[in-house]
């Protein structure tokens, strides 16, 4: 099976502890011809945690998420994804590594000669060895988590930019990944269909243990996610409501700005800060 | 000093450079990835489906209509001469040496380049291909090699498609224009043809077929520029593949020549 876990692929053992970082840029630049994309960015993402990227568009966020992908090599500084250096790895390491995260682009990015359970279940299909009704049974799983059960045999151009969003966290989450990135998941969605994509994302993090970085520039989805927890209730089914304190400090905000980061902080102190350029964000 | 000029024809050449560079290593990849796991065999025969079979028809009218429109040109010069009934021997040689691997790999530059540049170009605008390498798949393996091998296997054997069709419309124009009757005919087309210029007609479309989808491939996968630069990544294709079954085809005979005689 080519499906390896984390311990068969080494994960360092203190990168396995409860809040170690899972990602960590140190001093990571990257231009595109002359234009300087991101310039000395360091930040880290603990594990079970939530980091929120803000942004203009164009300020270099997908471009974060891309890079602790290694679909993308910095120009300098390193990057640490799960305990190993991917800035410095090729991409038959980098397939090991990945294994063990999903991304949900922006566009959503589903293949659209494939059907919506042949989407979701891609990468069980195509590169482990379960048997096929195994994956079967994961598929539609995580369809019904994302309520798109009812969907499996269609194509993905049958369904409504809510939907395919749905399909894509779908997907990403699959195979079960212990990080998940989120590239601008509520953009171009009215607020009711933002509002379920928001709960797919806090039921990933709080139900199934996975950290999480998500690229946006509405805020309002941003507070929505930082401020919320998922529990299963009584029927397990899965219950949102008002997050604890402890949960809410978990989250972190980060805006970049002209290739760097311009604030860093918690829900708290976005809210309080009164920097101007923040302020024209938040208005 | 250099002139806006040079400096603009130095630009140019470092492009162009780079781009030949790119697509050696792409093409170097496929070879690999054709003969390493991992290996996605349903992809080759679905490809082997599309390609193939897919081209089949378009092959099968260019070879009927080549042959026949031979025959009716080369009956009219072997007038000249009273040689009529060797309007079989000038058939299979032109059809067999060269219109048919040439002409094949045309029409196969127009269907295939063209399907193939459009499709991995789409899937490049819209992230389909990073999401691909996102879930631990390596688009060479998955989407260039099943294509490469496909158009390597199949152009030969449409080739062979194309030759038989037209050495039968040769026949039929042959028959019924010309009043050749069958059995002259068919003799002298085996007469027309030496063994190494059946070689030569099999050898050279496994080149041709070869260059047609990675260069298809290569124009795919550098598409950048939305939907925009689909479109244009699909003229560049066919454009390319097809000077480029021209030179190669100048080149691999070249070299079949001083090999065989
Ligand atoms: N492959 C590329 N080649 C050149 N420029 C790029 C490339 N990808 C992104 N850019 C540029 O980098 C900047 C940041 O892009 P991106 O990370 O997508 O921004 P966003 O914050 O909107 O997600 C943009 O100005 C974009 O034009
Ligand atoms: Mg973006």
């Amino acid at each position: 099976m080519r499906h390896k876990s984390l311990a068969e692929f080494g994960l360092p053992v203190e990168l396995a502890q409860p809040h170690a970082p899972v990602v960590l840029f140190d001093k990571v630049c990257l231009a595109f011809d002359e234009k300087v994309i991101l310039r000395d960015v360091t930040f880290e993402v603990r594990a079970g945690h939530t980091k929120i990227f803000l942004g203009a568009s164009g300020a270099g966020k997908s471009t974060v998420l891309k890079l602790m992908l290694g679909l993308l090599k910095p120009d300098s500084g390193t990057i640490w994804v799960l305990g190993h250096r991917v800035d410095q790895m090729d991409e038959v390491q980098l397939m090991g590594v990945r294994h063990h995260m999903g991304m949900v682009f922006q566009e959503g990015a589903l293949f659209d000669s494939f059907t919506v359970g042949e989407n979701v279940g891609y990468k069980l299909y195509e590169e482990t060895t379960q048997p096929l009704h195994e994956v079967r049974q994961r598929v539609e799983e995580v369809l019904g988590f994302v309520g798109l059960s009812e969907h499996i045999d269609k194509q993905p151009s049958e369904l409504s930019g809510g939907q395919r969003r749905r399909v894509a966290i779908a997907r990403a989450m699959a195979a079960k990944p212990t990080l998940l990135l989120y590239d601008e998941p509520t953009t171009g969605l009215d607020p009711i269909t933002s509002l379920t994509i928001d709960a797919e994302i806090i039921k990933l993090r709080d139900l199934e243990a996975v950290t999480s970085v998500i690229v946006t520039h509405q805020l309002r989805d941003a507070f929505y996610v930082s401020t919320h927890q998922a529990s299963r209730g009584p029927d397990g089914e899965p219950l949102i409501s008002a997050a604890a304190e402890a949960k809410v400090s978990q989250a972190d905000f980060v805006m970049l700005k002209d290739g760097s980061i311009h604030f860093e902080g918690s829900a708290d102190d976005l809210r309080a800060s009164t920097d101007p350029y923040l302020q024209t964000f938040l208005s | 000093m250099s002139s806006p000029r040079q400096d603009w024809a130095i630009e140019w050449l470092k492009q162009a450079l780079l781009e030949v560079q790119e697509y050696v290593k792409l093409c170097v990849a496929a070879v690999k990835g054709s003969v390493s796991r991992p290996f996605y065999a349903r992809d080759v025969m679905e490809q082997i489906d599309i390609i193939g079979l897919g081209s089949l028809t378009v092959v099968i009218l260019t070879g009927f209509f080549t042959g026949a429109v031979l025959a009716l040109q080369s009956g009219m010069t072997l007038d000249q001469f009273g040689a009529r009934p060797f309007v079989g021997r000038l058939i299979s040689a032109s059809m067999i040496k060269e219109l048919g691997p040439v002409l094949t790999a045309l029409m196969l530059a127009g269907r295939v380049g063209s399907g193939i540049a459009a499709e991995l170009g789409s899937m490049m605008v819209t992230e389909q291909i990073s999401a691909l390498r996102a879930l631990g798949t390596d688009p060479i393996r998955k989407l260039v090699v099943p294509r490469v091998l496909a158009g390597f296997i199949m152009c030969p054997i449409l080739t062979v498609v194309a030759n038989a069709v037209g050495l039968t419309g040769g026949w039929m124009i042959a028959l019924t224009q010309l009043r050749v009757p069958s059995g002259i005919y068919w003799s002298s087309v085996v007469q027309g043809l030496y063994i190494q210029d059946v070689w030569m007609g099999l050898i050279k479309p496994f080149f041709l077929g070869f260059v047609i989808v990675t260069i298809g491939c290569h124009v795919g996968l550098r598409t950048t520029g939305g939907t925009q630069g689909v479109g244009r990544a699909t003229t560049n294709a066919v454009v390319a593949a097809s000077v480029v079954v021209l030179v190669v085809d100048f080149f691999v005979t070249r070299l079949l020549i001083s090999i065989f005689f």
